[in-house]
């Protein structure tokens, strides 16, 4: 006789937006694992047709409060390759920076307040904070210098305001760049502690079989790049990325997912695809430490993710001494340009992973259309594909600790549902 | 020790941005904590509460079918709402949509528009349920919403500065940059609450916070005209993060009227 049975436990919680996760099973096998990102639409690569081509960077900004840097970053540099506009060093420096101070404030925040409760059982980075005071306090100061950057570069933390195609609105002034370096110093030792102290955790043993996918560069640790390496493929070029990489969509799902086109395979974006494939290219104090905290490299166990972050806030504290100390006031703030019609794409690396842009323009300088691939979109399969493997071990668990694993997983990726809407459900369906 | 304030934190249509500014509070968090309950922060807490609340924070717009429930259930539950940002307080960027064709703005992004549920406008929470405060922003300042909890703690009446970015803008000393580079700015139009950042940064306000009290919208634009600028330039500005709060909905309608008589008057 066959007994069907569907359970739906708690809510999705301290992710970035709201999703569920579907599970079903027939005698205790799995059947489909879907995780559901109830993303209500809300069409920026429909209402970016027809605009001029200076609104994009705020625009596309507003699709994450967490990352707008990373839209920001994204939307110039494409559109900056369709006019065929070349940044100079300096400018590209500042951008640097600005990157620096997203990537700090987005994983200090998923570090602290999202994930690092999971490894001691406690509902929230406040809670954790009742039992580690001085660790929490920590990550919230180190987090806090992350928007101080962004507020010294970009008038705020969520949607700066400065970024501008072919540069900024207004570069710093020397002295407000000086003010940061007595806070980044603390913070840059601040992130060597904290990256011990992670490295301290428990991680589950759960080691992945990852296509990584990053932007790659000979020497620098990978903001912005051209180049895309692949762990289990050829390298391609970013202009190439819709020849290798496409969105599909999925009928659980209103975010688009997407796989490598030949193979029809998941891959895995974010920081562990960065920090395998460029590590060699970290400042000393993070290479260093790279080698003495307790990591197998490679590295593929998602839970560890939280490592590989704490490593990259340790390695852009180094980036933005360096661009702090080094800083000259360039004469231009950006680089005058006449619209024309063109093609231009570009991929920056968001705090979760590779973000890319592709714009059309008119000889007016009117966006002729856009196509945007975030990086939760392009980690979704592989969400799903882990999960399937990581269920297996726990299916004689009660449903709700089932349940709190998978979050667990799920939030190791630190996906930005940003968009989302409804609650998130976890359900499992079980016929025996 | 008196009870803890119940807050709920709720997320509809929108980018997260403005519960992140709660989380940016930082070191005001932990002190926060001490008084207030987060019976209902996803974002923040896999502890979850039913209601009801004493206090809602709404962050984003109605824009689904299941919006229209969900939004009378969380009215239900609560003492006092506010709506936080331009998403929930008039609609947010999505509401670009409102004006524009809802089937070919689901076919351009989707493959399969069937498997999604949208509807074909993104609209303020107070279209659908009472609000009792709406703090602007996009996203809202963090000193703003820490003061509106504040408020709620000590039984004080919501309020927050109603005049322009404009005269934020003056008593900062900042040069205009209207008169001086003659860059179109929403600043004597937009409420203040962001520190004149745009210009600040030698660019025009683009009217994150919505329109001030007593705006002179015709004034501006007209001089704005004078100054070189086309109509056709301006549209942009008003079509924004704020596009559907009135003043700037009709501002931009105006504007691609003139627009439109100015291109046939050129034939």
């Amino acid at each position: 006789m066959s007994e069907s049975r569907t359970i739906r436990v708690g809510a999705l919680t301290r992710v970035e937006g709201e999703g569920a996760l579907h599970v079903s099973m027939n005698n205790n096998v799995i059947d489909r694992v879907e995780l559901n990102i109830y993303e209500s639409p809300r069409f920026f690569e429909a209402f970016l047709r027809g605009r001029p081509l200076e609104d994009v960077p705020d625009l596309t900004a507003r699709i994450c409060g967490i990352c707008p840097v990373a839209y920001q970053m994204s939307s110039a540099c494409a559109i900056e390759a369709a006019l065929e506009i070349e940044i100079p060093t300096e400018i590209h420096q500042l951008r640097k920076l600005l990157y620096c101070g997203e990537w700090i404030e987005s994983h200090c925040l998923h570090m602290h307040l999202l994930q690092a409760p999971d490894f001691f059982g406690y509902s929230s980075g406040l809670e954790l904070g009742k039992h580690f005071p001085d660790e929490v306090k920590r990550g919230l100061r180190l987090k806090k210098i992350g928007n101080q950057i962004l507020e010294v570069l970009g008038g705020r933390s969520v949607h700066p305001v400065n970024v501008c195609i072919g540069g900024f609105y207004r570069t710093p002034a020397l002295d407000e760049l000086e003010s940061l370096i007595p806070e980044l110093e603390w913070g840059l030792q601040a992130a060597i502690e904290t990256t011990h102290w992670i490295s301290g955790f428990n991680f589950p043993d759960f080691v992945c079989d990852y296509d990584l996918i990053s932007i790659s560069n000979s020497s620098d640790y990978p903001w912005f790049g051209v180049t895309m390496a692949s762990s289990k493929g050829e390298s391609f070029d970013v202009q190439a990325y819709e020849q290798v990489i496409c969105e599909y969509q999925v009928p659980h799902s209103t975010a688009l997912q997407a796989h490598k086109i030949e193979s029809q395979t998941s891959c895995l974006f974010g920081p562990l695809a960065r920090i395998n494939h460029s590590r060699d290219n970290f400042h000393p104090h993070a290479r260093k430490l790279a080698d003495h905290v307790n990591i197998q490299w490679p590295c593929n166990n998602p839970f560890q993710s939280i490592q590989a972050r704490s490593l990259e806030v340790v390695h852009a504290f180094e980036e933005a001494l360096e661009i702090c100390r080094n800083y000259q006031r360039p004469s231009e703030s950006r680089i005058p340009y006449q619209p024309r019609a063109g093609v231009g794409m570009a991929a920056t690396e968001a705090p979760r992973g590779t973000l890319y842009h592709r714009y059309e323009i008119d000889d007016a300088g009117l966006i002729q259309h856009a196509t945007i691939i975030p990086p939760t979109s392009q980690n979704q399969k592989q969400i799903e594909n882990d999960l399937r493997d990581y269920l297996p071990p726990l299916l004689s668990m009660e449903d709700d600790q089932v349940a709190q694993a998978c979050e667990r997983l799920i939030r190791s990726y630190d996906p930005c549902i940003s968009c989302a809407t409804h609650f998130l459900k976890l359900s499992i369906e079980r016929v025996q | 020790m008196p009870e803890k304030l119940r807050l709920g934190i709720f997320k509809f249509a929108s980018c997260d941005g403005c519960q992140l500014s709660l989380l940016n509070a930082e070191e005001e968090l932990l002190e926060l904590a001490e008084l207030v309950e987060f019976a209902h922060f996803p974002e923040a807490s896999s502890r979850i509460e039913s209601g009801p609340y004493d206090l809602v924070l709404i962050e984003g717009s109605i824009s689904t079918p299941e919006d229209l429930d969900r939004i009378q259930q969380i009215r239900r539950q609560t003492d006092t709402l506010v709506t936080i940002g331009a998403c929930a307080t008039a609609g947010g960027i999505q509401a670009l949509r409102n004006g524009a064709n809802h089937d070919e703005f689901m076919k351009l992004v989707y493959p399969h528009p069937e498997y999604v549920q949208s509807l074909a406008t993104s609209t303020p929470i107070s279209n659908h349920v009472s609000v009792d405060f709406e703090l602007r922003g996009c996203p809202v300042d963090t000193g703003q919403l820490l003061q509106i909890i504040s408020d709620k703690l000590h039984h004080r009446k919501f309020s927050v500065p109603d005049h322009s970015v404009c005269r934020d803008c003056k008593l900062q000393n900042i040069v205009c940059v209207s008169v001086a580079r003659g860059i179109p700015c929403l600043g004597p139009l937009t409420q203040a609450g962001c520190g004149a950042i745009c210009p600040r940064f030698h660019r025009g306000c683009y009217g994150c916070f919505g329109p001030c009290h007593q705006t002179n919208t015709d004034g501006l634009t007209d001089w704005l005209i004078k100054d070189g600028h086309s109509s056709s330039q301006l549209i942009p500005l008003f079509l924004n993060v704020n596009a559907e709060a009135p003043e700037f909905a009709r501002t931009a309608a105006q504007l691609i009227r003139q627009d439109s008589a100015e291109g046939e008057s050129d034939e």
